[in-house]
């Protein structure tokens, strides 16, 4: 459990982090996302107490972070990825960490070998690569069997293998009942796994809600159809629960409400002729883009990758009458 | 990354027992930094090199004295009122650097390499953190430089023997020398570790290191001379002379005094440190 009230980083001039409200609960994966520069990671370093907060406060299961007599049993935290010193070994590593909180040997080679890095542990972890660094970052965020894990961008430089894993891994943490908080600036990945999402930019809570939610707000699944008359069309879709727009003397009317078969059935009754009927696909991304956009930190000179990623999913045609 | 079975990993924390009550407790951070330390390649060559420059300077100095005497040569001044103490200590300007530069990587490695985060999340109330680190580094150093002067004392005896430098154990001065100069190492070490933590950076914490050891001596003669004789007998490198020097005069400080005066300087690098610590985000 993660509790921020009025929580607020500045640097300067700069608010890095304004005044976040959020509480995170145990048994759900929340997800924490954020274009870059949102103020997720200096969110995540102030709930393990590395930056303290200018104003507000953050809690972790009640109490502030450093107040614990074992902090890393009641959090494990996965920051930046190399939160190592890269002439140690994982395993000399981990076990300085362990030595910490009396933490046992076995556990160690326990984390060890749950983040699959046996073969590797004995060596210096300056060498290993992006990946293997990223699950030395797990290990040790495991280590002291925390109830709540927090991750910060944790699939980064992981290969699709890996990738797959954190998926399970965070899943299965969360069943057993852990407060799992994971940052990320990509909504794909975050919807694949959270329940729960806080969404910030330039360091303020934009949404804290649902995956389901957050499609519904985005106005679900919006059926484009082109007809003869789209006056009489309008009429008789027209119900509880629909929403139909179009623009004065266009033949195309956008439909909220109704599937697309639907929408051909009820114009084939009523004898309309139709010349074009298109589900377009509210996407997550498009819904994520759409309450961070003002947010950005850095726009790009050009909008082709943003135009590229809200295309995707939209637009595709799926059924016609 | 052919050592993962994704399908299995995360079942295997599924089923864990009661939770274990673990708990930090300063002889644990102690216990951390220790293993930390040495599980590190530099700490092994840098002390290494700290205890052969005790030993190997100590030796090379007495051998040169000794053969200028043999050879009946004039000593130079450096020389003129050598003593087996004195020459068996020469290698401490030299080992003083290595250990003092380790002492800083102790603290400064921590942040270029960003382990303190790691560190500072393990031990969130940061302060035992400073003071495990300044208590395991100083007593190795303690233990390392104290074996190494006495090895060289007890070499460049036998080498001095019969010379007018030669010394024992039982003359005056002599062991209060040696243990002073173990101690003046170990202090230098904590200072390291200290100034280290306080800047946060290696060159940052080497360069005050080297500067306030070996540079501010220098740039003191600058001053006139009636300060001087003021400020210098209590600058750290002085001071801290005075702990092993066998001869006081009036421009230095008594071996207690010195020690004394050594001490605040490393209460006071602590200190800084500790402040820096608490009150900066890491």
């Amino acid at each position: 459990m993660i509790e921020a009230h009025q929580l607020t980083k500045r640097y300067g001039e700069k608010t890095a982090v304004d005044r976040l409200d959020f509480t995170v609960r145990p048994g759900t994966v929340t997800g924490f996302l954020g274009p870059n520069g949102a103020g997720k990671s200096t969110t995540m370093r102030m709930i393990v107490g590395l930056d303290a907060p200018t104003s507000g406060s953050v809690r972790v299961n009640g109490h502030r972070y450093a107040a614990h007599a074992a902090p890393l049993q009641e959090v494990g935290a996965l920051l930046e990825a190399k939160s190592i010193h890269p002439g140690r070994s994982a395993f000399n590593h981990l076990m300085a960490q362990a030595h910490t909180h009396g933490i046992p040997r076995a556990r160690v080679e326990e984390v060890i070998e749950l983040t699959g890095l046996q073969s590797v542990a004995r060596k210096r972890a300056g060498a290993f690569s992006l990946g293997m660094g990223q699950r030395l970052g797990i290990a040790a965020a495991l280590l002291g069997d925390p109830a709540t894990v927090m991750l910060d961008e944790p699939v980064n430089g992981l290969d699709p293998e890996g990738v797959l894993w954190i998926r399970n891994l965070l899943t299965s943490l969360a069943a057993e009942g852990r407060t799992v908080f994971v940052s990320s600036h990509l909504m794909s990945e975050v919807a694949l796994v959270a329940d729960h999402l806080i969404i910030v930019g330039r360091g303020r809570l934009l949404a804290d809600t649902t995956v389901q939610e957050l499609v519904r707000q985005a106005g679900g699944d919006v059926v484009k159809v082109a007809s003869a008359d789209p006056a009489r069309l309008r009429a008789a879709l027209a119900g509880p629960g629909v929403e139909v727009t179009g623009r004065a003397g266009s033949e195309e009317l956008l439909v909220t409400g109704l599937p697309a078969r639907t929408i051909g059935l009820r114009a084939a009754e009523q004898g309309i002729a139709l010349f074009e009927l298109a589900t377009r696909t509210v996407s997550l991304e498009e819904a994520f883009m759409d309450l961070t956009r003002d947010a950005v930190e850095y726009h790009g000179t050009t909008t082709t990758a943003e135009s590229a990623a809200a295309g995707a999913g939209a637009e595709s045609p799926r059924s016609a009458a | 990354m052919s050592t993962v079975a994704p399908s299995q990993t995360p079942a295997a924390a599924a089923q864990r027992p009661a939770r274990p009550a673990y708990r930090v407790t300063p002889a644990r951070v102690l216990r951390s930094e220790w293993a930390k330390l040495w599980s590190l390649r530099s700490t092994w060559i840098t002390l290494g090199l700290g205890l052969l420059f005790l030993v190997a300077f100590g030796l090379i100095a007495a051998f040169q004295f000794k053969s200028r005497i043999t050879s009946g040569r004039p000593m130079d001044r450096d020389f003129a009122d050598a003593s087996a103490l004195s020459l068996s200590l020469f290698g401490t300007n030299f080992a003083q650097l290595a250990l003092g530069v380790l002492g800083v990587l102790v603290a400064a490695g921590e942040y270029s390499t960003g382990m303190i985060r790691s560190t500072l999340a393990a031990v969130p109330r940061r302060l035992p953190v400073l003071w495990s680190k300044a208590t395991v580094y100083g007593l190795i150093v303690l233990l390392l430089g104290t074996v190494g002067v006495f090895t060289a004392f007890l070499a460049d005896s036998g080498i001095l023997s019969g010379t007018r430098a030669a010394m024992t154990f039982s003359d005056a001065g002599v062991l209060r020398g040696l243990l002073g100069a173990g101690l003046y190492l170990a202090l230098v070490g904590v200072i390291g570790v200290a100034l280290g933590a306080l800047l946060r950076s290696v060159a940052g914490g080497i360069s005050v290191l080297v500067a306030s050891l070996m540079l501010v001596p220098g740039l003191i003669s600058l001053l006139p001379s009636s300060w001087q004789t003021h400020i210098s007998p209590y600058l750290p490198s002085h001071a801290g002379e005075a702990m092993f020097a066998l001869h006081h005069d009036a421009t230095t400080l008594s071996p207690a005094a010195g020690l004394v005066v050594f001490l605040l300087w490393t209460v006071l690098a602590l200190a800084g440190a500790a402040v820096r610590l608490v009150r900066s985000d890491a």
